[in-house]
């Protein structure tokens, strides 16, 4: 008989090795999260996906399923931290969604909705931050990144390269390339990597295709991100 | 003709009037009038008290989020900023309006010819209304759309639904009623679905009729106040807009043309890439709006107006039947002169209305608008122009761009910035004829508005320049002493001058 966890009360079979995230994700119940991604190693950096696993908080995409485990998921408290947590990643960049060119395929921005985030709550830090638009086929701009290590991760475990890091602690820290003149363009990143098209935000883009999906036609057009979430990733576990 | 009054010669013992802000306009802005003890005005001006900043802070985003991000200058006629940026960047990405697809270049007319009558309609049935209606100086109740509702219901509906079907028209090409996509460098991102076309086409005719009755008001109204109509806020101006290469009427791409106020030409089919050499723009201290002037002519004379007056009093003709009536019914009034009365602005204002309506049933009906044929693409240049007729009037977007894609410089002149001059001028005219002497009240006060009104202005797009605006800091003890005071000239220069 296969074993299983509790989640709000259902129950969820689940694999040895898998994280509560990964068994959850199986199971067809959306945790909201920002810096996991099936295919990459867990970072547990966001927060967004902590859960309490008999009555402690836990971070669903690092901790372990065990027998027996009691998770609580989507209750009002979690969730108010959850959107608090959102809404001082909104403050802390420059996210100006009326004019970005992510906006409706914006992962950062569709959680938001998803937690009925309504404004920033905190003040604005109006912090300067630099685009690198120095690659002919990439743009960084370093106002909407959230150093989740999504680009890093799928850098160095699909791409086989070394193209982000992050560098700095607390407040200054920032999202860094592997070039001695600390541009993209001396890097040897390209158009075709991983690392290029992971961004859940719009800090990685590639150049010269902005807006050409129709609004209507974008992501979260007509779909929560908890939907979407569950449709492609369920479709990467299968693989 | 009332330059006199912009600066009065000793201000001491002048009483000071301000109607603040001035409603149903776009943005804020103020009028302030100083008058001797007669009551006799003897300075008359119109402020525009915000700023916005654009110019500046586009600088440093890649290009192609300009017509996006710069839409947002306005939520009334943000369609014009996106296309007229949109224009800009194709020039970025190679493409010359010649080379843009054909379905793009219609599609992008009829979100255009959506605009405009949406913005028309908005203008002259939600603000302007009221004091057409009910007169100028009619109680302060009366001057809302809420009163044209109750006084003539059909009416405020057919001016609802004449909105209503524009934006529909802008949401069917660009995504959404306000600040939708669209444009993108070299074409559009969508075309029409059969079932859009036909959406939108299910009521063209019922709007093409209520344009019609809608100029047909307008007229009757203007016909009904003789000589007032043809007197109030009057100026002599020269005229500035866009035409087809034959003269006619054009919305969304030509050349400029100029005429003076007795109806000769300045110039014709200029190409607006060349805007730099025939038009400047002046800086005054008391106020955040500019002051274009036709370079020709000089600061003084060189000033003139935009918008529906001047490009009717500008074109040849009008490509479309019903407005090319009323054009010529219009031209008739002043036995073929140019219209120089500024509530004939807003007579202009509904025969383009009806160009617009009639304009979109002949573009839903063409079947380029449903081909997928939408983007072209060709070498990288670093500069682009793109000029447009929004329907306050002619509207100019200039950028530059690095090797990178990276904006580094943007100039944007505003249609309500072109009638600044004249706008001021139709204040002081009817503070002169119509308020000087008099002792002022608040119904009285409301001519200054219905003068600035019939230009539509959009004070918000038209101050967003910043950096060069000169700016005073004034710090003024319990008592009203004065004791300190920081002048920002628009050199940047800055001034410590208490008397200043």
């Amino acid at each position: 008989m296969a074993k299983t966890i509790m989640i709000d009360g259902l129950s969820i079979p689940f694999e040895e090795g898998q994280t509560i995230m990964q068994a959850a994700t199986d199971a067809g119940v959306y945790i909201p999260h920002l810096c996991h991604h099936p295919e990459f190693s867990p970072h547990g950096s966001c927060k967004l996906c902590t859960v309490k696993v008999n009555g402690r908080n836990c971070s669903a995409c690092t901790f372990p399923a065990m027998e027996g485990q009691e998770v609580i998921n989507n209750a009002k408290d979690l969730n108010a931290d959850r959107q608090k947590i959102t809404q001082m990643l909104f403050v802390e960049g420059n996210h100006f969604c009326p004019s970005c060119e992510k906006t409706g395929n914006c992962q950062l921005q569709a959680v938001a909705y998803h937690l009925n985030m309504l404004d920033d709550h905190f003040p604005l830090f109006y912090q300067h931050r630099e685009v690198d638009a120095s690659h002919a086929d990439l743009l960084i701009d370093h106002n909407r990144c959230i150093f989740c290590t999504l680009c890093v991760r799928a850098s160095h475990e699909h791409d086989g390269k070394e193209v982000f890091a992050i560098s700095g602690r607390g407040i200054n820290k920032h999202l860094i390339v592997n070039s001695e003149s600390g541009l993209l363009k001396d890097t040897d990143v390209s158009a075709k990597d991983k690392a290029a098209h992971i961004c859940p935000t719009g800090a990685i883009l590639i150049k010269h295709t902005a807006y050409q999906v129709p609004i209507g036609e974008r992501i979260y057009d007509h779909q929560q991100i908890d939907q979407v979430s569950l449709n492609s990733e369920q479709v990467d576990h299968d693989k | 003709m009332y330059e006199h009054l912009e600066t009065a010669d000793n201000k001491e013992n002048l009483k000071r009037v301000v109607v603040e802000p001035v409603s149903r306009v776009e943005g804020h802005g103020k009028v302030t009038l100083l008058l001797d003890e007669d009551n006799k005005v003897k300075q008359a001006r119109l402020h525009i008290v915000e700023f916005r900043g654009f110019e500046r802070f586009i600088q440093g985003r890649p290009y192609w989020e300009l017509p996006v991000l710069v839409q947002r200058l306005c939520g009334i006629c943000p369609v014009s900023h996106h296309l007229a940026a949109a224009k800009a960047i194709d020039q970025l990405v190679g493409i010359d309006p010649v080379n843009l697809p054909v379905a793009a270049d219609k599609l992008r007319r009829l979100l255009h010819f959506g605009q405009v009558l949406q913005s028309h309609a908005l203008h002259f049935f939600h603000l302007s209304s009221p004091d057409l209606l009910f007169g100028f100086e009619s109680e302060i109740s009366k001057r809302s759309i809420i009163a044209v509702i109750e006084a003539y219901p059909d009416l405020a509906v057919q001016g609802v639904m004449l909105r209503k079907y524009g934006q529909e028209v802008i949401r069917m090409v660009s995504g959404k009623r306000v600040h939708g996509t669209g444009a993108i460098p070299g074409g559009m991102n969508k075309s029409l679905t059969k079932d859009e076309r036909d959406y939108l086409l299910k009521d063209i005719d019922q709007i093409i009729n209520w344009s019609v009755a809608s100029v047909a008001l307008i007229k009757k109204v203007h016909g009904a106040n003789l000589p007032y109509y043809d007197d109030f806020a009057t100026i002599r101006s020269n005229y500035l807009g866009l035409t087809k290469p034959d003269g006619a009427l054009e919305l969304y791409h030509g050349g400029i043309r100029a005429k003076n106020a007795d109806g000769d030409t300045l110039i014709d089919h200029v190409d607006y890439c060349k805007y730099n050499d025939y038009i400047h723009e002046e800086v005054r201290s008391w106020t955040y709006m500019k002051f274009p002037y036709l370079l020709s002519m000089g600061q003084e004379n060189g000033w003139y107006r935009v918008g529906p007056l001047a490009r009717v009093n500008n074109c040849d003709y009008i490509d479309t039947p019903l407005a090319e009536i009323e054009r010529i019914a219009f031209k008739a009034h002043s036995n073929e002169a140019m219209v120089h009365s500024t509530l004939a602005f807003h007579w202009a204002r509904l025969i383009e209305l009806l160009h617009c309506a009639e304009s979109i049933k002949t573009l839903l009906n063409d079947p380029d608008v449903l081909s997928q044929d939408l983007v072209a693409k060709g070498e990288k240049r670093y500069e682009g122009i793109g000029v447009i007729e929004a329907p306050r009037g002619t509207l100019f977007h200039h950028y530059q761009v690095d090797e990178n894609d990276i904006v580094t410089k943007a100039n944007l002149i505003v249609s309500t910035t072109s009638n600044n001059m004249a706008m001021n001028e139709s204040v002081r005219q009817v503070a002169a004829e119509y308020l000087s002497g008099q002792e002022l009240t608040e119904p009285l006060l409301n001519n200054l508005e219905v003068a600035i009104r019939a230009y539509d202005p959009c004070l918000s797009c038209a101050t967003h320049a910043i950096g060069k605006m000169p700016l005073q800091l004034e710090l003024i003890n319990a008592d009203g002493k004065l004791i300190d005071k920081l002048v920002k000239g628009s050199d940047g220069h800055i001034d410590r001058n208490l008397n200043a």
